[in-house]
Parts: structure tokens; sequence; C-alpha cells
């Protein structure tokens, strides 16, 4: 037996896998991973400090750039909390167009996110050319309907900026119809492929306590096979009125939670589905009327969370009765699901921490705030 | 072994021929849509005045605080606006402008829009400053009519009602 000598890396700050600037102080035995820190605070950039200058209204362009990915969800989850906060009713029909918005927003990382986990995996480009040419159709709607592509600041207090487009509901019909087949192809190109069980199966497991003592949420969560979802846990918005299923993995590795979110896709659609047959006959208008966008809450403090494709997003207000937040305090899920990397690391070889990094899914813009 | 490669020419073969999804873009320009939010304009009215009535909404709702707006009284003989005052001068640093459009939300008179212009290169941080003249259209692609408030000089409309144009 060789006597071997540990060694402390760096895996980033600059490294084209680490999804932003990130580093991991890696302390290895030749291949092995003995401990692996997460270190992070390269993008910081005031945030929350800056969202306490602005006004509530000015403060939903700044959370677009939280996840640059789901600037949707991350509206919805701010546009929540002030409503709470207020008290501002969402007629129906606003509530339909965010689900709709949110729910695409959600088939849109993931395709995203496993084309980026099948990239880091080796299998250069095609999953994440594939993943991005469907991203593309969804960012069309989006810039149908809220004129941008991914800053889309389409949420408002009490509804959504505008109402959608004319030309909106044929292309998304036809989007839809177009999508199973992406989903399939890509199951079927990746399911049982040996390249992807190679690096995937057995590899960066996170048992499900240890999970829950981490407050991991979303598929990471759900991979490990929990069944937690806010949409079904604590239904906000109108989720109590779709019927979806929550898909869960069964041992916590990165192939379960590759299952996971292509499984999350397809309920998804489900989703889109409910709500364009339920949306010609939802109440009301795109927006509340009486809703004032230059707000002036009560003073007090409120939670609201959302389910976002990453986790459990959650917005913490504070208001000291001005027309700025007194504090502003972001629960981001990436940030949460990138605190157990140590543990999912441990064991396995410097090559897999690329891959256990890919499949937790996270934009650094939003780890870092 | 020799089925499946066949297969595998086959796909590559019908990829071959199919129409690409990408665009070769600087020959090529993607149109953009209906509602996209690119370079800003300040619009005229269809006598060729000015629609920016210097009251600074834009500036207080604009989150990047990336809009400058200095206003001036109108000369009563040679007007540039209808109304008391106009934008002396009107700035916008496209490197702090985050186009989430609030501007033109708050634009009692639709002055400023944001249109469909996106290449926005420039090479130093000083041509990032867009300047009035460069965001003002010509004089004869000016649209509407002044609306009548806005002519009442004496009776001094404050603050600016949000007029529907």
């Amino acid at each position: 037996m060789l006597k071997t000598e540990e060694l402390q890396i760096n895996i980033g700050p600059q490294h084209p896998s680490t999804h932003g600037v990130f580093r991991m102080l890696v302390t290895v035995d030749g291949e092995t991973i003995i401990d692996l820190k997460p270190v992070f605070g390269y993008l910081h950039r005031n945030h929350e400090q800056i969202a306490e200058q602005n006004t509530y209204l000015q403060n939903m362009p700044y959370t677009d750039r939280l996840d640059y990915f789901n600037s949707m969800a991350n509206n919805q989850a701010y546009a929540m909390a002030v409503e709470k906060l207020v008290g501002i009713e969402v007629p129906e029909r606003a509530e339909y167009i965010r689900v709709l918005m949110v729910e695409l927003t959600r088939i849109l990382n993931h395709a995203g996110a496993l084309g980026f986990l099948i990239n880091d995996m080796g299998m250069w480009q095609t999953q994440l050319a594939f993943g991005m040419r469907e991203r593309e159709k969804i960012l069309d709607l989006f810039e149908s309907a809220s004129g941008a592509r991914l800053m889309c600041n389409y949420f408002r207090f009490g509804g959504v900026a505008r109402d959608l487009p004319p030309d909106f509901m044929p292309r998304l019909k036809d989007l839809l119809r177009a999508m199973p087949a992406f989903v399939d192809e890509m199951e079927r190109l990746l399911r049982d492929n040996e390249i992807l069980m190679q690096r995937a199966e057995g590899i960066g497991i996170l048992p499900p306590d240890l999970a829950l003592a981490y407050s991991v949420t979303g598929p990471v969560l759900r991979g490990s096979g929990i069944a937690y979802d806010v949409r079904k846990a604590e239904p906000y918005s109108i989720y109590d009125r779709f019927d979806f299923d929550v898909p869960i993995g069964t041992v916590g590795d990165v192939y379960d939670r590759f299952l996971v979110r292509v499984e999350e896709m397809r309920q998804s659609k489900r989703i889109i589905e409910q709500v364009l047959e339920q949306l010609p006959d939802a109440q009301g208008g795109h927006i509340n009327p009486k809703a004032r966008q230059n707000v002036r809450p009560p003073v007090g403090d409120v939670y609201a969370r959302i389910e976002s494709p990453k986790g459990e997003l959650g917005f913490y207000l504070v208001s000291d009765g001005s027309t700025k937040p007194y504090r502003y305090k972001i629960r981001a899920p990436s940030f949460i699901n990138l605190t157990p990397l140590g543990d999912m690391c441990r064991g396995y070889k410097v090559a897999d921490v690329v891959v256990i990094l890919g499949s937790i899914d996270i934009v650094m813009g939003e780890v870092d705030r | 072994m020799f089925g499946e490669l066949v297969k595998g020419l086959r796909t590559t073969l019908k990829y071959m021929f199919r129409q690409p999804v990408t665009v070769q873009y600087p020959e090529v320009k993607r149109p953009v849509r209906e509602r996209f939010r690119g370079r800003h304009e300040l619009k005229r009215f269809a006598d060729g005045s000015e629609r920016c009535i210097g009251c600074s909404l834009c500036a207080a709702a604009c989150p990047a605080d990336a809009i400058l707006v200095i206003p001036a009284e109108n000369e009563p003989d040679n007007p540039r606006s209808p109304g008391e005052r106009y934008a002396a001068t009107y700035e916008i640093n496209m490197l702090r402008c985050i186009f989430c459009g609030y501007c033109e939300d708050a634009c009692p008179t639709n002055a400023i829009v944001l249109e469909h212009q996106y290449e926005l290169s420039f090479y130093d941080r000083r041509a990032s400053i867009f300047t009035k003249e460069m965001l003002l259209v010509p004089e004869d692609q000016g649209h509407g009519e002044p609306p009548p408030v806005l002519k009442q000089i004496e009776r001094r409309p404050s603050p600016p009602a949000q007029i529907d144009l």
C-alpha cells in the first residue's frame, strides 16, 4: 500500500463547471474527496440593502435578477409578499396568468438545468442545445407577453402588467403539442444511457434525514424521496384547483434528481393544460384596477413563499409604514440547497463533484444576492 | 452493430436537411415582438412639438436612477412643448438602465417609449450617456394632438395627471 498524503485544492472560482463564480475548497486523498467546503460571495451585490433604498414597486425588476432563469417565479414570490402585507386582492384571471407563466418557467428551467447537467457529465453540447432550443420557444412567449426574454418584470401588485397578447394562446398550444416529443426524446436518449448511468447512479447520495436537517427544498429534496412541494403543502395562489403529482426519487442520487426534473416538466405541462381549460371562464381582468402600485403598507412583517423551480423561494418583508421596506430578506433555494454539498461529495471522486454540483442546479445570482 | 450505425447516420442526415433553428445573427436579425423593451425614444406630437414636459416622473420611477431631467420654462412665443415647461436636459445612462419600462408607465404624456432597437454597444463609458438629441425622434415623426389640459397654462394643473392619449 502506497503512503498517501492529503492535499487541499481549489476548484473555482474561475472554473467553467462551477456555474458562475463559486469556489470549492476540496481536501483530496489521491482522487477521493475527504472534505469539501463551498465558498461563496464572489457575486455579492448588496441586493437586500439596495432593496431597502427602493420603493416596493422598484424592487420588482431587481427580483428578476436573483435567479435569472426564473424571473417570473421570483416576481410572483415578491408580488405575493407585498400583496399579503398591503392586503391586495388578485383577480382570478391574473392568478391563472401567473400560474401559467410560472409553470412555463419551471419547464424552461428544467430544460436548461438538465442540459447543463448532461454537459457537466461530458456529453458535450447535444442535450444542452436541445434544452436551449425548447427554452427559446418559451422565452419567445415571455417576450411577446412581457416585453423581455429574461428580465420579464411582468408582475405587478394585484395582477400582471399587461394582458396576454392575442397571438399568445395559439403559439402556446403549438408549444404544448410539440413538448411531449421533446421530453420523451430526452428520456429515451438518456434514461438508460450508459454514460449517464455511470456518472449519475449512486453518486452524490443525499439521505432524506440529512436533506431535512439542511432544510433542502425543491427537486433535490424530492429526489431524496420526500414528497414536499409548497404547491401541495401550503397551496398558494390557485394551486388547489389543479390536479398534479409530486414526483419523488428513491435513493437521492444524481440520477434520481434527473428523473424528478424530467417528470416535473410533464407535471407542469399538465398544470398548463388545466389552466388553458379554466382560463376562459376566469373572472376579472389581468390586474386589480383598485390596486395602487406605489404602495405604503401598514407596519408589520410578512413571509410569502412559493415553489420556485429550484425550491422554496420566500420573501420576508418588514414594513415601518413608509414607502420603502424596512427589511427585505430572501430565502433563496439555491443558497440553501448548496450547503449540503460537502456531505454529498464526501467519499466520491473529484470528477463527481462537478456532476453533483450540476445536479443541485444552482444559479449564483441567487446564491450570493 | 451495423443497423445501429445506419440508424445513427440516418438521424444525422435527417437533421442535415431540416431548417436550422438558429439565425445567422449579424446578417439576419431576429424580429422582436411588439412589446419588446429596447432603446428609448422621446416622442413628439403631430405638430412637431416635444411630448416631454419635463415633469421628471420618469426619473422618480426609475429603480436604477438612470434618468436625468432638468426642466426649463418654455418661451411663450417659441414653445418647445405644449404646457409650461420642457426638458432642457434629458439624459439616460444606458449602463445603468435595466429596461424595466417603468419610465414608460410613469410618463403622463407618453413621451418616453421603449422601442425595438437592441444593439446598444459602445466603446467608452462617456458614450453610454444618451442625450436628448440622440433620443428625440425627427420632427416629422410625431403623432397625436396635445391634450387640452396642457394648453391651460394659467390654470397650472399640478401635479400632472395621468392623461390617456
